[in-house]
């Protein structure tokens, strides 16, 4: 057992934490106060590499594996979590299906643009009806000789309308449940893709959230991914190494409350109040930490991870939303006003409870793993 | 022991839920979106008697009771927390006036504040002096029979509307026995608003800033006597805390309501989503919660009404117990909203960044857990 980071994930970290620091952290404010796409921080991040971290060298990625993304979108979140989740949707739900399930076609075709973050991907499955419940969307795909037609609407879409390609969820079959869906590469230039409502949003101002509406979109049969009726399938697992990425984001706002506290404590004077909360803060941290790092060790070595991987998606991300809060307690209302980190930490965090399956859903997948036969 | 409200309390809180849910219910999105004090609320709960609660009817009020103070601002709160402010301010800044004012000056400073023709503030908080309220820097010093005050005011609630200011100053000494209290009134001893704050909540509650540049005042408005200003300031906290309390509640009780309808209406895996356990569970939890703070935020606010030795104490407990409820309580309501409790088409995520500051304010909950341990180990 070792449960330090080998020297190759380290300097990793080391490397992603000075592009982060350096150019990601300084605009993390302004992005959310005025709503507006992190553009310098995805170029930088685009310059560096890290859109393709999990894309293999010979499609143009840089080869690396689920622990070193979990590390890439913890530094980044620490600067600004609506950058993490950007890059977080793009390289995980966003491309992973393609490298999952996609034709070496579709591979070739696909990866090395994403990995060069000339594309950003995205990932298409809820709708307004289903959301926990994603079996029972309605969005339609109908066979026209040698392509689909696309009908539906997609609801709470992170990277609308910036995105260059969606993975997009949509029923071929007659079964009304998992078996009749099947996944598609949808690209945003496609006619009769259209963005809708842009949602406001409590936090991750910087991070654009939305519908994406599907009128009569025909895309080309090649550029289905599995077989047909496997679209369940793929979203499942997509979803399972995308909970690591959140968990990833979860450690980054928390260490950044964690560190945070401590420059204002360090600097303001504290009491044995403070020192307990701080104290218990680190200890959850950690706890957290290690959590998220062994799902993503064990989805690495390719060992079954999904139990593992919602668990740490559920312990960490509710550490980060009460560390957010316990932190701004410390700050004291020199923190609640706009502008602040310790506010927008707590605005950001509440997301992540609720997206890439709620943490309602972590605990049933966790327990039906616990309960399963044999 | 009697856990009901009066039938004159009833029918306060009837009227003023109606008002709510006719007039401030539907404007609270807006307050929210434009960070704008509501004027017009403000006007509405003038015009229906709502800020003479805090008064007792010799001083053109029509209560002066903490139970029917607490009673108005939960209910305000369950649609707005910031127009709940406009209530709970009134009591926080006319509560010096009430507590240590001579009769001359409940007589003369009482009846406009009663009316709702003036609103008023407390200004305690510095940029130097948050819990350390003994550390102010704010002076006033005596000419003849007025006081000039200099200073700066940090986080005061409604500052830049109030007509009428309690303002805590040193008029000797550097330490907290040479503080004293002086009521401001706009017309006759104006001050500069600095600075307006951007908030993570409340945002329809301008907070302000204020300087205090040679602001002179008579000393007709000096509150007690010399040096018993942060004496008064402590018991004054005390008393308002059960409004925070209620404030907290209220807010709690508004997203609970959003949460519980929807959770009853929204259909996943072909049922209401109110039929799985894991949710029923939480229901479970948010309104025991919810129910336990009401019965302390109303222990404490009879305990204010009776004087009773122990309010400072239930006080800081009722403060304490209730807003951290709510925090936990409006972040597990955004929860059961899923995606759209996250976004602002939906009330809960402003209930949520409304309720953070109820666990700072007026005494931060650690403050409130220094009184609590204070007053056990005496």
């Amino acid at each position: 057992m070792d449960l330090e980071l080998e020297p190759d994930h380290a300097a990793f970290r080391a490397a992603v934490r000075e592009i982060a620091q350096s150019v990601v952290q300084p605009f993390a404010a302004e992005v959310d106060r005025d709503q507006r796409f992190p553009r310098e921080a995805i170029d930088a991040a685009t310059r560096s590499g890290l859109m393709g971290v999990l894309i293999p060298r010979e499609y143009g990625g840089a080869g690396l594996d689920a622990l070193a993304f979990t590390i890439c979108i913890e530094e980044l979140a620490q600067a600004c979590a609506s950058t993490a989740v950007i890059v977080d949707v793009h390289t995980s739900v966003g491309t992973e299906p393609i490298l999952l399930f996609g034709d070496e076609e579709q591979k070739r075709r696909w990866l090395p643009r994403l990995a060069q973050g000339e594309l950003l991907g995205a990932f298409a499955l809820s709708e307004p009806s289903s959301g926990s419940d994603a079996a029972s969307l309605k969005s339609s795909a109908r066979r026209d000789g040698d392509a689909y037609v696309l009908n539906g609407t997609k609801v709470f879409i992170t990277n609308i309308g910036h995105a260059g390609l969606y993975i997009v969820f949509a029923r071929t079959g007659a079964d009304e449940r998992a078996a009749g869906i099947s996944a598609f590469i949808v690209p945003a230039e496609t006619g009769g893709v259209r963005i809708g409502q842009v949602f406001h949003k409590m936090g991750l101002h910087g991070s654009p959230t939305g519908e994406l509406v599907l009128e009569d979109v025909r895309v080309p049969a090649g550029n289905r991914l599995g077989a047909e009726g496997q679209g369940f399938t793929v979203a499942m697992r997509a979803l399972d190494s995308g909970r690591i990425g959140i968990s990833g984001q979860a450690l980054g706002i928390a260490q950044a409350a964690v560190d945070e506290t401590r420059a204002t404590m360090r600097e303001r004077g504290h009491d044995q109040g403070d020192d307990f909360t701080l104290a218990e803060m680190a200890a959850r941290l950690e706890s957290a930490r290690l959590l998220a790092y062994h799902a993503a060790w064990l989805c690495s070595r390719g060992l079954p991870f999904t139990r593992e991987a919602s668990m740490s998606k559920l312990h960490c991300t509710d550490i980060a939303m009460q560390l957010a809060v316990d932190a701004l307690q410390i700050a004291g209302e020199d923190g609640a006003i706009s502008g602040s980190p310790f506010e927008r930490h707590v605005r950001d965090a509440k997301a992540l409870q609720i997206y890439e399956g709620s943490n309602q859903v972590q605990r049933v997948v966790i327990a039906r793993e616990l309960l399963r036969a044999g | 022991m009697d856990f009901e409200f009066s039938a004159e309390q009833v029918a306060i809180r009837d009227t003023i839920r109606e008002l709510v849910q006719d007039r401030v219910a539907p404007r609270a999105a807006e307050i929210d979106e434009k960070s704008e004090y509501p004027k017009d609320i403000e006007r509405l709960f003038a015009d229906n008697g709502i800020l003479g609660i805090p008064f007792p009817e010799e001083y053109g009020g029509i209560s002066g009771s903490s139970v029917t103070i607490c009673m108005g601002i939960e209910e305000i709160a369950k649609a707005c927390a910031s127009s709940s402010l406009i209530l709970a301010v009134q009591a926080l800044g006319s509560y010096p006036i009430l507590v240590a004012g001579s009769e001359e000056q409940k007589k003369r400073l009482c009846p406009p504040l009663a009316s709702g023709e003036k609103v008023a503030a407390y200004a305690l908080s510095e940029p130097g002096s948050g819990s350390d309220a003994g550390a102010m820097t704010t002076h006033a010093k005596r000419y003849g029979d007025e006081y000039v005050l200099n200073g700066t005011k940090q986080f005061i609630t409604h500052g830049s509307v109030a007509g009428t200011l309690v303002v805590f100053a040193h008029t000797g000494g550097e330490d907290h026995r040479g503080i004293s209290a002086f009521v401001l009134e706009r017309e006759t001893s104006p001050w500069t608003v600095s600075k307006v704050e951007h908030k993570l909540g409340i945002r329809g509650s301008p907070t302000a800033q204020i300087v205090l540049e040679d602001v002179k005042v008579p000393a007709a408005n000096r509150l007690g006597e010399e040096g018993a200003g942060f004496k008064l300031a402590l018991a004054v906290l005390d008393r308002s805390r059960p409004g925070i309390g209620a404030q907290a509640l209220g807010i709690a009780e508004g997203a609970f309501d959003y949460a519980l309808n929807y959770v009853k209406e929204r259909r996943q895996f072909g049922q209401p989503i109110a039929s799985f356990q894991g949710i029923q569970f939480m229901l479970a939890d948010i309104a025991t919660q919810i129910e336990a703070s009401r019965h302390l935020v109303y222990l404490a606010a009879t305990k204010v009404d009776a004087k009773a030795p122990d309010l400072t104490k239930v006080a800081a407990m009722a403060k304490l117990f209730a807003s951290d409820m709510a925090m936990r309580v409006t972040t597990d309501c955004v929860q059961l909203l899923g995606g759209y409790g996250y976004i602002s088409d939906y009330p809960v995520e402003r209930m949520m960044r409304d309720a953070k500051i109820t666990q700072i304010y007026e005494g931060t909950n650690q403050i409130q857990r220094v009184v609590i341990a204070r007053a056990l180990l005496r």
